[in-house]
């Protein structure tokens, strides 16, 4: 079953072990935005996330799924405080791991003060998960990708699970070209914008972690593994030794690709073969990156 | 910006130079030396900048704990397809990452907007201090209006309507105070070295709990009390 096609609920169940997804600040609770209300906008009853527990191979987890499809997944304050308080939740339940599945354009705008502030409660609280032990880690395989503040929250996660069709950026390509023109960036040119933001560019430049097909049970097994990955690894706390490397990786990167503006540039010098790279497989790809 | 130092600091107890939109020195906070981390001009903060950042703030942690100063100026992240290439996302998640090793390090963390505070930008460099300052005329939003309009769609009268009516979408400090995310806001008046001595005693993160005290945001606080304790 197709990740991308996906509901944010028909995710969730497809991800975690049958019977186990118990929700939190369920759509019974009719918790809608006040601030949607006001608009005379369209409301959804769980503001466009679900987050709950579950078992992922026996292992308790707690896990969130933004619904792309209710206003582009984007955050409001009722929305970002359901990720935020699952996170809290995180630091007295202590999971083997928590799944945010971002599908999300980033900030509500009809309520953009509220839903920034939200994003950066979420930053800080998945900071100190993380600082607790507790691994997190994003999957990106939605029609809304993982943009704007979401984007950084995504890159703030231990590992990222990323399928072709995920993108994952900071500002939109519609936002570039709205601002500085169409010439710094045609948003309509999906086969640019997927080189630029999508799955294989990030997995190239190690900004994704794992590159998966388009699959829940490929999804699902990705995460299984990385979570018994990480009890074999336990988490320890990031070290200013551990950041000074990154700084010097990130560093490199922005020499290295100082003037480029096409994920080709990448490709070519990531992987043993960068030709053709947008028709191959995920098998494929994964083959040439680790080739080189 | 010296006038400015001057006022913050007090005379001679400054030593912070200027680099491009990146300001990095140090200053007397009180009795306390500090480090000081920012940009000015209205800064677009590109992958370049964004290491700056944290290379300074890397700094700081490597000569142990002390108080740390953010000086927040940012018209939000730089707009480039090269930078979305980059991975722009990834540098403002390692700024974050960076001030949260730096609490857990143990410095006290302020920001101090002077000037404009906006989206991105704000997000990855300042919104993650303890305690956020603005000065008098400062500005803190999301979107310009304008460009928002653009990418929404929306009549520009119509969204001009909803800035004077909804707290929760105008640009403003005030309203990012009633919902807690900006902790005190200056005036021309006050004595501003005393005010940024007090503001370096305050940790956590209680700023949806501000935001419901303020009623600005009624629901952030309760929403989230109910997930976490379901």
């Amino acid at each position: 079953m197709s990740y991308f096609e996906a509901s944010a609920r028909t995710r969730i169940l497809g991800l975690v072990d049958a019977g186990t997804f118990q929700e939190f600040c369920p759509p019974e609770m009719r918790q809608t935005s006040p601030h949607l209300a006001r608009l005379d906008a369209p409301l959804s009853f769980d503001d466009g996330v679900a987050v709950g527990r579950a078992r992922l191979s026996g292992h308790r987890i707690l896990i969130a799924a933004q619904e792309g499809r209710f206003n582009g997944g984007s955050v409001g304050e009722v929305h970002g405080a359901k990720i935020r308080g699952l996170l809290d939740r995180a630091m007295t339940e202590r999971p083997s791991a928590v799944l945010l599945l971002i599908d999300s354009g980033g900030v509500r705008l009809h309520e953009a003060n509220a839903g920034l502030i939200a994003i950066s409660e979420i930053m800080r609280a998945l900071l100190r998960i993380q600082a607790a032990g507790i691994p997190a880690f994003a999957l990106v395989g939605g029609a809304s990708g993982a943009f704007g503040g979401m984007g950084i929250v995504t890159r703030l996660c231990n590992e990222v699970i990323m399928s072709e069709q995920g993108r994952l950026s900071l500002s939109g390509p519609e936002v570039i070209e709205t601002v500085k023109g169409v010439e710094e960036f045609d948003s309509k040119d999906r086969a640019l914008v997927w080189r630029v933001t999508g799955g294989k560019l990030r997995r190239a430049q190690g900004e994704a972690t794992r590159l998966v097909e388009d699959s829940i049970p490929a999804f699902r097994a990705a995460a299984k593994e990385l979570m018994e990955s990480h009890f074999l690894h336990p988490l320890a706390e990031k070290s200013l030794h551990d950041l000074l490397e990154d700084q010097e990786r990130l560093s490199e990167r922005s020499i290295e690709f100082s003037d480029a503006r096409d994920g080709q540039a990448v490709w070519d010098a990531r992987l043993s073969d960068s030709s053709r790279v947008p028709e191959i497989d995920c098998e494929e790809f994964n083959r040439r990156l680790l080739a080189k | 910006m010296k006038e400015l130092f001057d006022r913050l600091f007090g005379m001679g107890r400054h030593d912070i130079a200027t680099e491009g939109r990146f300001l990095h020195g140090k200053a007397m906070i009180g009795e306390e030396k500090a480090t000081v981390i920012g940009t000015f001009g209205h800064a677009a903060i590109d992958a370049v900048l964004a290491l700056r950042i944290s290379k300074a703030i890397l700094e700081a942690v490597s000569e142990g704990p002390h108080p740390i100063l953010f000086i927040a100026d940012t018209q939000g992240q730089a707009l480039t397809r090269h930078n979305e290439l980059l991975g722009l996302n990834g540098y403002f998640a390692h700024i974050a990452r960076s001030v949260d090793l730096a609490r857990r390090c143990g410095h006290r963390l302020t920001t101090l907007i002077n000037g404009e505070a906006v989206s991105g930008g704000f997000l990855a460099f300042g919104m993650l201090a303890d305690r956020i300052c603005a000065l008098p005329g400062s500005e803190v939003r999301v979107m310009d209006l304008r460009a928002m309009s653009r990418v929404t769609k929306i009549e520009l009268a119509t969204l001009e309507q909803l800035a004077r009516e909804s707290p929760v979408f105008a640009p403003g400090v005030e309203n990012f105070w009633r919902m807690g995310a900006i902790h005190e806001i200056w005036s021309e008046t006050d004595n501003w070295q005393d005010r940024l001595s007090s503001a370096f005693s305050c940790n956590g993160d209680e700023r949806a709990a501000i935001g419901f005290e303020r009623g600005g945001r009624m629901l952030a606080s309760p929403i989230a009390q109910c997930v976490a304790d379901a």
